[in-house]
């Protein structure tokens, strides 16, 4: 066999099966891109006065940021097989600490520096009790949401902190400023730092890692991935970036209130099983998430605008995910 | 090549809290040899190979490995060394791609610790169509493990092995719930290593696999060494005399 022939051989990917390859390989991010088409299409013909104007994708793009950002990096500790329900708890620690540490030092970099590693101290804590101390994550993680909502509570005495001062400072516009007068800062962020985790989801050895321990802890910690490491870091990054989120969202209505981040849980995770991300581990989709949060995002403003009352909201969402949930692990089992 | 053995062990021990599995087990592995362990469930053949791999370490007892004494902290220290394992199940991540199987914990990076993902597709392709026979045109580096046949993901897991330029390989049940003709597949796999000049302890629980592909059979038993033979020295039909024996009398003919 001459060399050329060993390289060409094993190129299956005949042209006339790109297009089918395509659509098996991407099944999940063409569903997720489907529905999305689909809402809006519905938002289109049901309202075109609002849907074609862009004050509203404006107010999604400042809005959608706080819990997208906190949905890719959800989708990081899903793909281990682990879950993580305190990160709106964490959102709102970090977010005080960021508060009072502006208010007193009136430092907006101290306050993102402090804010920031309260995140990922809170982070580290939910790692080391999973991987350390051998608790299941979502037991676990239910016990530092109270945890940390409480110390809330507690140091803040259930009172708001104003944070005016924020506009002064230079840091402001490139968290929350509005590029070209027009888009909000903290989405240009959102998409940028989205991009970023779809590159170490699939192209870094982290991301390998993390569907790899998802996939098969076991066979991981015979392949020499130290699995607690893995784990720890997931852990961390989901705490540092709903610090990040907390700083957005402080920043962009100067105020902070104790319950800060709550009522961000289930939505959030709505976004990433919408998006595809299996809950079983090792496998998922940034890119579904990304979209599940314009899907979740877009969805009350959505339902409203075409005239329903909002008490369709919920039920529509449910109706969305129950049955998105079931279409992606119908696919999955008929991959098997 | 000296004469002295790839792999030598003296004495080792290993408890679990009073469980007492290994009782100072001496093994020496050549090279160029494959070496069976045989011997009842908890005989101490799992935890043994667990200490060779770097998974557990030994109460008791020294090891040498190329002339060297070594102590193993970790299955990445181990594999550094070229000690690989192929594990009997669960050796894969069902769901991943070919190539990240074979470079799961090995990754050839660039930049950052950003994976070189074509170096790792055009390694695994290579190492698929000319070490491990594959031919089929429906596998392919990006397939997912879970579409391959039992005999083809022992196939995968001995070719990452074979990749990494192991001496000494480890397969533990490599042919447990395998089709007949797949076993032969694996079977030819482990031949292929002493070709090669490598080195293999093998683990099955089919003495007729043992019988047919290993140079020495070590008979273990209640975590110690309860007698050796070369193949020379014993027939298949009286290794498994000597083993049923051993099970009843808890001795050697």
């Amino acid at each position: 066999m001459n060399p050329q022939d060993r390289t060409a051989a094993p190129r299956l990917d005949l042209p006339q099966k790109d297009a089918l390859k395509f659509v098996r390989d991407y099944k999940i991010q063409l569903s997720i891109l489907g529905i999305l088409f689909v809402l809006y299409t519905v938002f289109l013909i049901g309202n075109p006065m609002v849907f074609t104007n862009f004050p509203i994708y404006r107010s999604f793009m400042t809005t959608m940021p706080f819990f997208g950002l906190m949905a890719v990096s959800v989708t990081y500790v899903v793909t281990l097989g682990e879950m993580d329900l305190s990160f709106p708890s964490v959102l709102g620690i970090s977010s005080w600490a960021f508060s009072s540490v502006f208010v007193s030092s009136e430092s907006f970099a101290l306050a993102i520096l402090v804010c920031l590693l309260v995140g990922l101290a809170a982070g580290m804590i939910n790692g080391l009790i999973v991987t350390k101390i051998g608790v299941p994550s979502i037991v676990a993680t239910i016990g530092t949401m109270f945890l940390w909502r409480g110390l809330v509570n507690l140091l803040s005495q259930g009172k708001g902190i104003a944070l005016v001062g924020l506009r002064d400072s230079a840091l402001y516009p490139i968290f929350v400023g509005r590029a070209f007068g027009e888009i909000p800062a903290q989405f240009i962020w959102f998409v940028g730092l989205s991009l970023l985790f779809g590159l170490v989801y699939r192209r870094h050895k982290y991301g390998s890692h993390l569907l790899y321990v998802g996939d098969n802890e076991e066979s991981a910690r015979m392949m020499g991935i130290n699995v607690d490491r893995v784990k720890i870091i997931a852990f961390m990054q989901m705490g540092f970036f709903s610090a990040l989120a907390g700083i957005f969202l402080a920043a962009e209505v100067t105020y902070f209130w104790p319950t800060q981040g709550d009522g961000m849980l289930l939505t959030t995770l709505a976004a990433v099983f919408i998006g595809g991300t299996s809950v079983f581990g090792g496998t998922g989709t940034i890119f579904g998430s990304f979209i599940g949060v314009i899907i979740i995002g877009s969805l009350e403003a959505g339902i409203i605008a075409i005239g329903l009352t909002g008490f369709w909201v919920r039920f529509l969402n449910g109706l969305l995910i129950t049955v998105s949930v079931s279409v992606y692990a119908f696919m999955l089992r008929r991959n098997r | 090549m000296s004469n002295e053995p790839l792999l030598t062990m003296r004495g080792i021990k290993k408890s679990f809290g009073k469980m007492r599995v290994l009782r100072g087990i001496d093994l020496d592995v050549d090279y160029g040899e494959i070496v069976a362990l045989v011997g009842d469930n908890g005989a101490g053949k799992s935890t043994l190979i667990k200490i060779i791999t770097g998974v557990h370490k030994p109460n008791a007892g020294e090891i040498t490995y190329k002339g060297q004494p070594i102590t193993l902290h970790s299955v990445k220290e181990s594999r550094e060394l070229g000690i690989e394992t192929v594990y009997q199940e669960r050796a894969l991540a069902d769901l991943q791609e070919m190539w990240r199987n074979i470079f799961a914990g090995r990754e050839i990076t660039t930049f950052l610790g950003f994976m070189d993902v074509k170096a790792q597709r055009r390694e695994t392709e290579r190492l698929l169509r000319e070490h491990m026979g594959f031919t089929s045109s429906a596998i392919s580096v990006n397939s997912p493990v879970k579409s391959l046949s039992g005999g083809e993901k022992q196939g995968v897991a001995i070719g990452r092995a074979l990749h990494f330029n192991a001496d000494l390989i480890i397969l533990d049940e490599p042919t447990m719930g395998l089709a007949l003709r797949e076993t032969d597949r694996v079977l030819n796999f482990v031949r292929d290593f002493r070709d090669q000049g490598k080195s293999a302890i093998f683990i099955d629980h089919n003495i007729f696999h043992v019988y047919d592909v290993a140079d020495r059979f070590v008979i273990l038993d209640r975590g110690q060494v309860a007698g050796q033979f070369t193949k020379a020295e014993i027939t298949q039909d009286e290794l498994i005399a000597n083993m049923v024996h051993l099970h009843h009398t808890g001795t050697l003919q």
